[in-house]
């Protein structure tokens, strides 16, 4: 059954990849669709047999994959509660937006590409989750990454599509170094890359100096980081987060399924499934915190300032990863995770609402030109202010308990950095209720600007002030968009299909109550039967019992951002509508320094990409051309020639110059012959 | 009476020889004159070997030296004719005009 | 087999084919068929037989396997054939690029088309003769006489400046040579014979083994070929013909490492370990230089040349590594190299034939008419920048993994190549599949005929199977590779107490 649940999205990427275009789109839909409802309920299946009943844990081998000296890696499934809950989240979501694309992309010609590249995905998603060694978590680690390269490149004729599949995969790669460097680092101090041997290693390990990079440094520590690099570049955190926003250039439901829900969320896995590692590096640990929590805060900050709907979705994701960091930062692996699962629901359920959004606006993104939508179509409205309110963690919706948790673990653990991470994560929290509901407001109340500013052109008209002073910005946003020929006719919003619908009602459900209804599992006293042993906790971290003896106005301060938050919006977007440009005016530094993704962008442009193309062409055309080659090769031959044509001058042609070279050379032969003696 | 001492021979032979090299290589006139700076060489090295005939008593030099003188003769004549089809070809026989055989 | 061995069989079968296409009369279009078909039959002949031998090779043993040897030029210097799990992989390899590299000439070669069939016979014979010989003259003879072929295959059906690539390609690679010609002879004179297995048990004074390393290392580091010598490959490449540059990078560049792992770390150990931080320095400097340059190429050819550099910079740094996932990585990725450098010039080619240009700006959005071809190049594209499941991966890790346990910064420089990999090639993929087809030229391209796909379909197949199962070519050299260590390690512990003792 376990294999079952893996392969069967390969098998529906077999299909519908290599003879897609035989047997059309339908048929690719619906057998890569189904074959995803059927790994997902196998799936819920696990979920009830091995986390909340008393189905043993346990690794499967498949097969050998290779074999050098003292390295061993096999094919493997292991399947403990930790991956249980990783299954339900990948399938169920994954199930979901395949059903939600089958609406979404009626239109576009290549669907079994589609469905294929999303069958593959899932696969690669459960090889992860289901490895059993580093070597395997790798394989799938970069798997999803290469689907996520070909779904954010999936409309390859867009320039910046292919340009943002591109930076997603090489920033990716950027994490995968340090992940690299962390298995070979694992492999030197334990002989071994399976998770069984190294977990046990891992006591013995801590404290443990070693000789690296010419330092001798704590062996544990520098494993940790290095590893936790990997999970940085696959996360999207601070410094490797450049790429996330900009994949929003994929499909709306690609978005949900591997930018919110799954792909994002395999470092936080990655960190909970080495929790015996990292309980053995509190430095590690540390650093985890602090870029979670910086995460957290700048991604929030951004967020509140961008107009593209998916794009605002996209840091709030990459927020909330920042949450889930902090929670294993303090040593409340549960609480990461139990994020992650929450958030895979509210989360993807606001990237598909955002989609039916889209689809409603004829694929405009650009919130300024929405407006009043709630009455056109209601039911998407009902489920992002279900989605919106999740992420804000209103009371007794799921993010109330899982955020919340991190936030009071974080004030209660007494770990490095942990009071900067619940100093950033409250503050965020604030600014995550701001730009969630500036959402909500800009999309769905106030006038339909829709109609004054017609469908991408006339821009300028959008009546938001908002607007008035970043028209390169908004320019270049109205090209990116996922325009498919929908130009020209009279825009009006329609409700979607029943296949997004539908979706958007199930991931509801989960928004709602699977804080409720899970808490007491995941992070609550059923936490130790629960996970049976999947997540390590050192004897002396008592972070999950710690987190509720925090006083009260630790345990309200999140709750009460968000209302500030709820009602800064208000204010900002119902009340006084031209507050926010005043703002934005008053402050316009600081304004575009938001808008601008706090300039990261230009920063790598300047000290990565440009210096990477003008020293390959220095070492092209300086390097090979202008020295080797000229002093090698080119050089040889050219003197060759200047000799031989200076050599070629004693050659006169005259028989006396010839007559009197012998005569010299007789000369000289007589000369040594008789100044030798005679014998 | 005058003798003649074989050494005398040989200094007469060393100038001619001499004389026939620096023909040779000063010349840059006539190639009949380089013809004839050969003949000079040829010649003094006659005399050493007549001279060396009568100062061990052997006449098989001298018969030698008849033999060159032949030799030299034909040779002589070959280079002329060689020299006569080349004047016809390039229409002139001035040393600085032959240096075909530059690289 | 017929009186001589299977290997004999393989080397010479070749040159029999080549005998019998100098024998056809004509140049009409039906002897021009008869002579590829030759040239396929043989290859494919040649292929099979090597198969056969794979199959009755033993991988559990490290010696020399069907073993052939005869007397030939007086003493010590004997004719003598045999493989072991080291030299077997590239022998598959070499047959097995050989027929789809006619098939990939089938087309595109249309003057003088007799002569270049056989030119390619001769080159399999040389370069299955160099994986095959276990006497050093022989291996030197057939080291450099691959040389002849491959300087007239380039010369002649090359492109525009194919004058001056070919004599490139020559002089470099000769002039390195020479001095190897000289460490020859002063192996014979120390152990009074050339044969390799009996070398391979003979101990070369400390002193002495650093000039013969040097003198190995002047002609493997040019084939190889290693910073800073490797100029002559991007030219070579950019001017041979798509099946010239295919066994460039398949099999020729092998060569250079195979030598490594043949004769410089067995045969000088101490040497080895002596000069290991230099080769690790030219392999990093390699790596990320070459990477950074084939970002900017503006030439395909070029730019895959570029990268078959910075690979063999993985391969020499995971041979002096001198760790079991070392070398075994390195000889993986060497195979591995060999399918998908070779497929990414056959990629190369097929637009090549269509529009006969290779500068990367005269393509763009090809997947709209060429999806198959797409699906193809993305493959290899995959396989060159090392993703696991496809056969770039294993050879990399491995490499790495063995350079990590020997010195981490070498391993920690080394990594950023592939971050750099994947730039390239995800670039250089970008502007020649995807975007929008503007161009006029590109309106009417067609995709892969029947003929290209079956070459590509072999090595889509090796690429990916050998991403996941790549077992058998592991296996197959592990024993004779623990062997070499153990060799190894037992020279330099007895190196190590003599000096302890010394001192």
């Amino acid at each position: 059954m376990y294999a079952a649940i893996v392969f069967l999205p390969l098998l529906g990427f077999l299909i519908a990849g290599p003879f897609g275009w035989r047997i059309g789109a339908r048929p690719s839909e619906i057998v890569t669709t189904s074959l995803l409802f059927v790994s997902g309920a196998l799936s819920w299946i696990v979920f009830f047999q091995v986390a909340l009943g008393t189905a043993p844990a346990s690794v499967s081998v498949i097969g050998n994959w290779f074999t050098s000296g003292a390295l061993q890696v096999d094919w493997s499934l292991r399947i403990d509660t930790l991956t249980a809950v990783m299954l339900v989240v990948v399938t169920t979501v994954s199930s979901l937006v395949h059903l939600y694309s089958i609406g979404y992309m009626r239109d576009d010609p290549s669907r079994p590409r589609f469905f294929s590249y999303l069958s593959m995905f899932t696969f690669a998603m459960l090889m992860l989750v289901t490895a059993d060694n580093l070597v395997q978590m790798f394989f799938g680690w970069e798997g999803v990454g290469l689907a996520s390269y070909l779904l954010i490149g999936f409309w390859y004729e867009k320039p910046s599509a292919n340009a943002a599949a591109i930076k997603a995969f090489v920033v990716n790669r950027v994490g995968d170094f340090g992940f690299a460097l962390g298995i070979f680092l694992v492999f030197v101090l334990t002989q071994s890359v399976g998770f069984g041997q190294i977990f046990a290693a891992a006591p013995g390990l801590a404290n443990k100096t070693i000789h690296i990079f010419g330092l001798d440094l704590d062996a544990m520590t520098i494993t940790c980081l290095l590893l936790f690099m990997g999970a940085m570049g696959k996360s999207a955190q601070f410094l490797l987060h450049t790429w996330l926003p900009d994949a929003m250039e994929g499909p709306t439901p690609v978005s949900a399924l591997i930018h919110a829900a799954t792909m994002v969320t395999a470092g936080v896995f990655m960190v909970a499934r080495l929790s015996p590692l990292f309980e053995q590096a509190p430095a590690a640990l540390s650093f985890v915190t602090i870029i979670g929590a910086t995460t957290a805060f700048f991604a929030a900050t951004i967020g509140l300032v961008q107009n593209d709907i998916k794009r605002v979705i996209a840091y709030s994701t990459c927020s909330q990863l920042g949450y889930m960091f902090v929670g294993l930062g303090v040593g409340g692996y549960s609480l990461g995770v139990f994020h992650l699962f929450t958030h895979a629901f509210f989360k993807a359920l606001l990237f598909l609402g955002a989609g039916a959004v889209i689809d409603a606006m004829h694929h405009e993104q650009d919130m300024r030109n929405m407006g009043g939508l709630w009455r056109k179509i209601p039911f998407t409205f009902a489920m992002m202010t279900i989605g919106t309110l999740a992420l804000t963690g209103f009371p007794f919706t799921a993010g109330y308990f899982s955020k919340d948790a991190i936030i009071e673990a974080a004030f209660a653990s007494t770990r490095g950095g942990a009071f900067y991470g619940f100093l950033l994560t409250t503050l965020a929290a604030g600014l995550t209720s701001f730009y969630s509901w500036r959402l909500v407001f800009l999309t769905f109340f106030g006038a339909p600007r829709w109609a004054a500013a017609g469908h991408g052109a006339g821009h300028d008209l959008a009546a938001h002030d908002h607007a008035a002073h970043d028209h390169e910005a908004h320019e270049h946003q109205v090209h990116d968009h996922e325009d498919h020929g929908h130009e020209g006719h009279a825009l009006d919003p329609h409700e979607s299909p029943f296949s997004m619908l539908i979706p958007l009602g199930v991931l509801a459900v989960g928004a709602l109550f699977a804080g409720l209804i899970f808490s007491h599992d995941f992070i609550g006293e059923g936490g130790p039967e629960f996970w049976k042993g999947a997540l390590y906790l050192r004897p002396d971290n008592h972070i999950l019992e710690a987190r509720e003896d925090i006083p009260g106005f630790a345990k309200q301060l999140p709750t009460l951002l968000m209302v500030v938050g709820f009602l800064v919006a208000v204010l900002f977007y119902f009340l006084a509508p031209s507050l926010p440009g005043r703002l934005a005016r008053g402050a316009k530094p600081l304004y575009e320094f938001l808008l601008n993704k706090w300039y990261f962008d230009e920063l790598y442009d300047a000290i990565f990409v440009r210096p990477a193309f003008s020293l390959g062409r220095l070492f092209w055309k300086g390097g090979d051309g202008a020295i080797i080659d000229r002093l090698g090769p080119d050089g040889v031959a050219a003197r060759v020639v200047d000799v031989t044509g200076r050599v070629v001058k004693l050659q006169s042609g005259y028989i006396y110059h010839y007559a009197f070279a012998m005569l010299v050379g007789l000369a000289a032969v007589i000369t040594w012959y008789v100044a030798s003696g005679v014998r | 009476m005058l003798t003649i001492s074989l050494s005398q021979f040989l200094i007469v032979a060393a100038i001619l020889f001499t004389l026939g090299v620096a023909g040779i290589v000063l010349n840059h006139k006539n190639i009949i004159i380089v013809l004839m700076s050969v003949e000079l060489i040829l010649l003094s090295v006659n005399i050493n070997l007549v001279a060396f005939s009568a100062f061990l008593g052997d006449l098989t030099g001298q018969v030698f030296a008849l033999f060159i003188l032949t030799v030299a003769a034909a040779e002589a004549a070959i280079g002329l004719a060689i020299l006569v089809c080349y004047y016809r070809n390039r229409g002139s026989i001035a040393i600085d005009d032959i240096n075909m055989m530059k690289g | 087999m017929f009186g001589f061995g299977i290997l004999s069989c393989i080397v010479f079968l070749p040159l029999a084919g080549a005998a019998f296409i100098l024998a056809l009369r004509g140049n009409d279009e039906a002897t021009l068929q008869n002579a590829r078909r030759a040239a396929l039959g043989t290859t494919l002949i040649v292929f099979l037989l090597s198969l056969y031998a794979y199959a009755r090779f033993d991988p559990s043993s490290s010696a020399f396997q069907f073993v052939e040897e005869k007397g030939w030029l007086g003493n010590g210097l004997i004719y003598k054939m045999g493989v072991d799990g080291i030299s077997l992989p590239f022998l598959l390899l070499t047959t097995f690029l050989m027929p789809v590299c006619i098939l990939a000439s089938w087309k595109s070669i249309q003057n003088r088309v007799k002569e270049y069939f056989v030119a390619f016979l001769v080159l399999e014979t040389l370069m299955t003769g160099v994986f095959c010989s276990l006497d050093l003259v022989l291996f030197y003879l057939f080291f450099e006489g691959s040389l002849i072929p491959m300087f007239l295959i380039i010369g002649i059906w090359g492109g525009q400046r194919r004058v001056y690539a070919s004599f490139k390609f020559f002089l470099y690679t000769f002039a390195g040579s020479v001095l190897m010609l000289l460490a020859i002879m002063a192996m014979y004179g120390v152990a009074g014979t050339t044969d390799i297995v009996t070398l391979l048990q003979t101990h070369f004074p400390s002193s002495m083994q650093k000039w013969l390393w040097l003198a190995f290392f002047a002609s493997l580091a040019v084939k190889t070929p290693m910073w800073p010598v490797h100029t002559w490959l991007p030219d070579a490449h950019v001017e041979a013909p798509t099946a010239g540059s295919v066994i460039l990078a398949g099999v020729l560049l092998k060569m250079g490492g195979y030598g490594f792992i043949r004769f410089s770390l067995p045969m000088f150990p101490e040497a080895s370990a002596y000069f290991a931080p230099l080769v690790f320095a030219l392999s990093i400097i390699a790596i990320i230089y070459t990477s950074l340059v084939a970002l900017v190429q503006e030439d395909m050819k070029k730019l895959i040349a570029y990268s078959s550099v910075a690979h063999m910079g993985f391969v020499t740094m995971g041979l002096f590594s001198m760790t079991a996932q070392g070398v075994q990585g390195a000889v993986f990725l060497m195979i591995s190299h060999g399918l998908v450098s070779g497929a990414l010039f056959l990629c190369v080619g097929v637009i090549y034939d269509r529009m006969h240009t290779r500068d990367i700006a005269a393509y763009g959005g090809l997947v709209f008419r060429m999806p198959l071809y797409a699906t193809v190049f993305m493959i290899f594209t995959l396989a060159n920048v090392g993703l696991p499941g496809t056969s770039g991966f294993i050879g990399e890790f491995l490499s790495l993994l063995g350079a990590f346990r020997v010195n981490s910064w070498v391993a920690f420089l080394a990594t950023t190549g592939t971050i750099l990999s994947a730039a390239y090639a995800l670039y250089l993929y970008r502007r020649i599949i995807f975007g929008v087809l503007d161009k006029p030229s590109l309106a009417s391209i067609l995709d892969l005929s029947w003929r290209e796909a079956t070459q590509f379909a072999p090595l889509v197949a090796l690429t990916l199977f050998y991403g996941v199962y790549p077992s058998p070519v592991l296996n197959a050299s592990a024993a004779s590779i623990n062997a070499l260590l153990k060799g190894y390690d037992t020279a330099l512990a007895v190196t190590k107490t003599a000096a302890l003792a010394f001192h």
